[in-house]
């Protein structure tokens, strides 16, 4: 058989992974593509392994391991694509954009958010105020 | 170019143009796959992806057997059919993915993504064919055995096939750790 | 014991300057012991130095810091009859200084930097006067150049102290780069910058350049001793404290100029065209600066003019190769002068105005200020060389000089050959001479007459029975420090003429040339002072007769003899610019003198006061007031050109280069916000980038292959 068979049908399998992973949304089918990426590189070493013929049977041998590593690889990977869901509430990448850089006004707000509790903490602490209040509670108490 | 070419080809005793009962079968599965694999990647409905993927990856096992590596086809069944993509099905489950069409299944990245998949495909195809177009083999010794696998394994592989084992405890320890609900949480 | 005394005079100031400074502000009580006590003591060291040297002799020592390598610099001292004569001038003239000052600027919020700079600016002189050594002394010239811009802008709220203080400052270093260059001309040529050195290579012909180095070093002097071309910072150095104007302008920094050409005068006998130059310098310098004093109305700018001229007539005995008679004219000019301003800062003080204008229109400031009136009669006596005042002594010695080398036997004091000096020089010099003494004779009765004694138009029984005349009250009895300083310069100014009259006085002391005036220069020299005194004096009655007639004339017969006799709009100083000047005066507050001086500008603008300058001068009078739009010329010659070059700079850094720094700013700063924009968190673009770039190095790869 030619080998350019396999190679070729690899190299598209490949391909076709790729666009999987480049454009899929949800991130279980990304994972899918990259299986079939992976599988795509398993196909090719098997048929070297055919080709060449090595005592060693070396593409047979990482083929298996690769199967062995993908596997680890799909539950890890789903694993923590599940902790994200949790988390975040939706397991589509294109939505987790913690990373993203953000203009400065539009992180102001997430300041702000935070802020009340700092403000009230701050209050809390300083005896200044906590004497003011004091004594006009103190004054607002008489009357 | 193709008189060089037809000469080269017809030195080895092999042309594309009269191919074997083996080759003619691996281009129809292959095409089965390469479908398959397409419809994976572009279908809107998320549990028919996972579906066609079981295709996709039964074919390539069919090509693991023409290609005379028995061993590897059925590793490729029970693992690849038999637990990657229970395994997948459960995560769209738990991910609670729709059941159904679900229009925004790609996303806004999808002509670039095109873009980049259509070039390495015509970059990997025209180097792969480039390179490969007068390669022969030989399949006809079965070299992809359980015997000879195991023998290979166990005689050269066993450094390397224990620490793969110990990765894939880590990676069992990291899977429970990372999808355990903390008590907090709970 | 003699160089223990000497180097002692220098440092004294220096180091009552430096606790001065430090002590100003933590305590005020010590400021003025700090100033008056070293600076007397440094001339009481002064004198002691001069007198244990004694005549006829000289000393030298000089001890080499660190070796430079090529011409070597030496803190060296050189003692001789000119350096020590010239310190106990310094250290009177600075004493008195100080202790008028004490009175003067005694609410002066900056009253100690003031004395310390004062301190420092004697020690620089010091330096000047005892050094041996050329890169030494430039090391005094320039701190008194320093110093010198310090005090002019004393008062640097006003604008007018600021623009004259870097107008100062600006026109004598113009003058100092050259100087440098003649220095530095004048050791290459000697292989040493020690004078004694640089005197003995032009006795032996080494100097290989002396018309060179001469004009060079003309340069500085011109610069610091206010001649011709250089002298315009003078009359608006004015606008410091009148102490200031007495000590640097009068007595010190402007001598240091003639001084230096006193000393190195035998590499100027080298050439005789630098001669030549000198003596066209100092004539211009005389007459110009005579009739500029002639036309202004300020009393300071008066002296400043009055200075300029006689710097000229200094120079002009320089030019002859007498500096017997240079420094001669030196001492005395330098004690009648600092006398005539310091007596003038108690006229301004009692007539809060320096305008001699609204000063005419005083009936009584002659009885309120007697100290100030007679000392200022016997300054300007001096200064006018009528003849038992020390003026027409030093004055007359100058033009014998002038007419000896006029007649081709100089008198260089064995300095050089008498041929070094031509003729044209002694004639040069002595024309001027004898023509500006008849002009400052001329502008010395002016000012007298006028400031002192117009009869008002304004009868006088109102201007007395009006108690809320601005001044009236005021300044009738000056503080004693203000005073007695009068009476101790009054001293010299009008006996120490008479020192040159035998050759073992004064002239002991120095080269030994005779320094009394030969029969013709003499009677020359008296009539035509007594000529200057005699036309101004009627010119003034003249003036004064017109006035008086104008009240009752015609108008346009009153419009006529006003116009003949009275100063044109425009020339008359402004009153409002030396206020803040009389806001130091002690017991006025700044606002009670503005009133003052605002009702002496009406008064000089309702009244018309009379005024020779228009008769003597006709229509010079316009163009003699503003100094024969000198300023104006260079203004226009200079100024103007450096301030367009400066815009044009202006203009190059901030529209053209400014622009391209900021293009390398904001190009930087698009990019950033493009590559931004590609930052928006989404891991399948970055992968999508990630590959694409991968695919294209493979894709280069293959086609390279």
């Amino acid at each position: 058989m030619h080998l350019a068979y396999p190679a070729v049908l690899a190299a598209l399998l490949f391909c076709v992974g790729l666009y999987g992973v480049l454009a899929r949304r949800n991130s279980v089918l990304v994972l899918m593509s990259v299986e079939l990426m992976l599988n795509a590189v398993n196909l090719n070493l098997v048929a070297f392994d055919v080709w060449l013929r090595d005592t060693l049977h070396a593409g047979q041998a990482l083929t298996l391991f690769t199967i062995t590593i993908a596997a680890a690889e799909i539950g890890l990977g789903l694993a923590i694509v599940l902790m994200v869901f949790r988390t975040q509430g939706t397991a589509d990448i294109d939505r987790l954009r913690e990373l993203a850089d953000r203009p400065a006004d539009q992180a102001l707000p997430a300041d702000a958010d935070a802020d009340p509790d700092l403000a009230s903490d701050l209050a809390a602490a300083d005896p200044d105020t906590a004497s003011l209040t004091g004594s006009a509670r103190g004054k607002a108490d008489p009357a | 170019m193709t008189a060089v070419l037809a000469a080269s080809l017809s030195s080895q005793g092999h042309s594309f143009l009269t191919p074997t009962g083996v080759e003619i079968v691996f281009v129809l599965v292959g095409l089965a796959v390469l479908g398959a694999a397409v419809l994976t990647v572009t279908t809107s409905q998320l549990v028919h992806a996972a579906l066609w993927l079981v295709v996709a990856l039964g074919g390539l096992a069919i090509e693991y057997l023409l290609l005379t590596a028995e061993f590897i086809a059925w590793v490729q069944v029970l693992i690849y059919l038999g637990s990657v993509v229970v395994l997948v099905l459960f995560g769209l489950m738990l991910t609670k993915a729709p059941i159904g069409r679900s229009p925004d299944a790609d996303s806004g990245n999808r002509w670039v993504a095109l873009g980049v998949a259509v070039v390495a495909a015509a970059t990997l195809v025209t180097l792969v064919v480039d390179a490969f177009r007068s390669t022969w083999m030989d399949l006809s010794s079965g070299g992809g055995s359980t015997g000879a696998n195991g023998e290979v394994l166990f005689r050269y592989w066993v450094l390397p096939f224990e620490a793969l084992s110990v990765l894939l405890l880590a990676a069992l320890v990291g899977a429970i750790v990372l999808s355990r609900r903390h008590r907090e949480e709970g | 014991m003699t160089l223990t005394l000497a180097v002692l005079v220098p440092l004294l100031p220096f180091l009552g300057a430096l606790a001065g400074l430090a002590a100003g502000r933590r305590a005020p009580g010590l400021v003025r012991p700090l100033a008056v006590l070293p600076t007397i003591a440094s001339a009481a060291l002064a004198v002691a130095v001069a007198c244990d040297l004694g005549t006829g002799r000289h000393l030298d020592a000089a001890t080499r810091l660190t070796p430079t390598g090529s011409v070597p610099i030496d803190l060296a001292v050189h003692l001789d009859g000119f350096s020590t004569l010239l310190a106990v001038l310094v250290g009177v003239v600075a004493g008195c200084v100080q202790i008028y000052s004490t009175s003067y600027l005694r609410d002066d919020p900056r009253y100690s930097s003031y004395a310390a700079l004062v301190s420092l600016f004697t020690a620089a002189m010091f330096l000047v006067l005892y050094s041996g050594d050329l890169i030494v002394l430039l090391v005094g010239w320039e701190v008194m150049g320093i110093c010198s811009y310090f005090l002019v802008g004393h008062h640097w709220e006003r604008g007018d102290a600021r623009s004259a203080s870097i107008k100062a400052f600006l026109v004598t270093k113009l003058g100092d780069i050259p100087f440098l260059f003649g220095i530095f001309a004048l050791g290459a040529d000697a292989g040493t910058f020690r004078i004694s050195g640089v005197l003995g290579a032009a006795t032996t012909g080494q100097l290989h350049h002396p018309t060179l180095i001469a004009l060079l070093l003309l340069c500085g002097v011109a610069g610091k001793s206010a001649q011709f071309p250089l002298h315009t910072w003078l009359p608006d150095a004015m606008a410091g404290p009148t102490p200031v104007s007495a000590l640097i302008h009068a007595a010190t920094m402007v001598a240091a100029g003639i001084y230096l050409v006193a000393r190195l005068l035998p590499v100027f006998l080298l050439s005789s065209a630098a001669l030549v130059v000198i003596a066209v310098m100092a004539a211009v310098t005389m007459v110009g600066s005579a009739l500029c004093a002639l036309a202004q109305d300020d009393i300071k700018r008066v002296l400043a003019y009055s200075t300029v001229g006689q710097l000229g007539y200094m120079a002009g005995a320089l030019a002859t190769g007498d500096r017997d008679a240079a420094v001669f004219h030196l001492l005395t000019h330098g004690a009648f002068k600092a006398l005539l301003f310091l007596a003038a800062g108690v006229v301004i003080h009692a007539a809060h105005t320096n305008s001699l204008t609204a000063m005419s229109r005083m009936p009584d400031l002659r009885r309120r200020v007697p100290d100030a009136y007679w000392t200022m009669t016997i300054g300007l006596l001096a200064l006018a060389g009528i003849p038992p005042f020390s003026g027409f002594f030093s004055k007359e010695s100058v033009l014998t000089a002038a007419e000896h080398a006029a007649h081709g036997e100089a008198l260089t004091g064995g300095l050089g050959p008498a041929t070094a000096v031509p003729t044209s020089v002694g004639w040069i010099v002595l024309v001027a001479g004898l023509l500006t003494g008849l002009l400052t004779a001329m502008y010395a009765t002016r000012l007298w007459l006028v400031a002192f004694r117009s009869a008002s138009p304004v009868p006088a029984d109102t201007a007395q029975a009006d108690p809320a005349q601005p001044g009236a009250a005021a300044g009738t009895a000056e503080p004693h420090a203000m005073r007695w300083p009068l009476w101790l310069l009054a001293v010299p100014a009008v006996a120490l003429g008479l020192a040159g009259l035998h050759t073992t006085w004064l002239p002991s002391f120095l080269d030994g040339i005779s320094l009394t005036p030969s029969g013709s220069t003499a009677i020359l020299g008296t009539c035509v002072a007594l000529a200057g005194v005699l036309v101004s004096y009627t010119a003034w009655r003249r003036a004064t007769a017109l006035v008086l007639d104008a009240a009752t004339a015609s108008p346009t017969l009153a419009a006529h003899e006003l116009d003949e006799s009275t100063r044109p709009e425009g020339t008359a100083a402004e009153p409002r610019e030396i206020t803040a000047d009389l806001a130091t005066v002690p017991g006025r507050t700044f606002t009670q003198a503005l009133a003052d001086a605002d009702s002496a500008a009406a008064a000089a603008s309702t009244g018309h006061a009379p005024d020779p300058a228009r008769l003597l001068l006709g229509p010079l009078l316009g163009p003699a007031a503003n100094g024969f739009g000198l300023d104006r010329l260079y203004a226009a010659v200079f100024v103007r050109p450096v301030l367009a070059a400066a815009q044009l700079v202006r203009f190059l850094d901030r529209d053209v280069i400014e622009t391209y720094v900021a293009g390398a700013a904001g190009a930087p700063r698009l990019l950033g916000a493009a590559v931004r924009r590609a930052q928006n968190g989404n891991a399948q673009t970055y992968l999508s980038a990630l590959l694409a770039g991968a695919v294209v190095l493979a894709v280069l790869v293959a086609v390279v292959q």
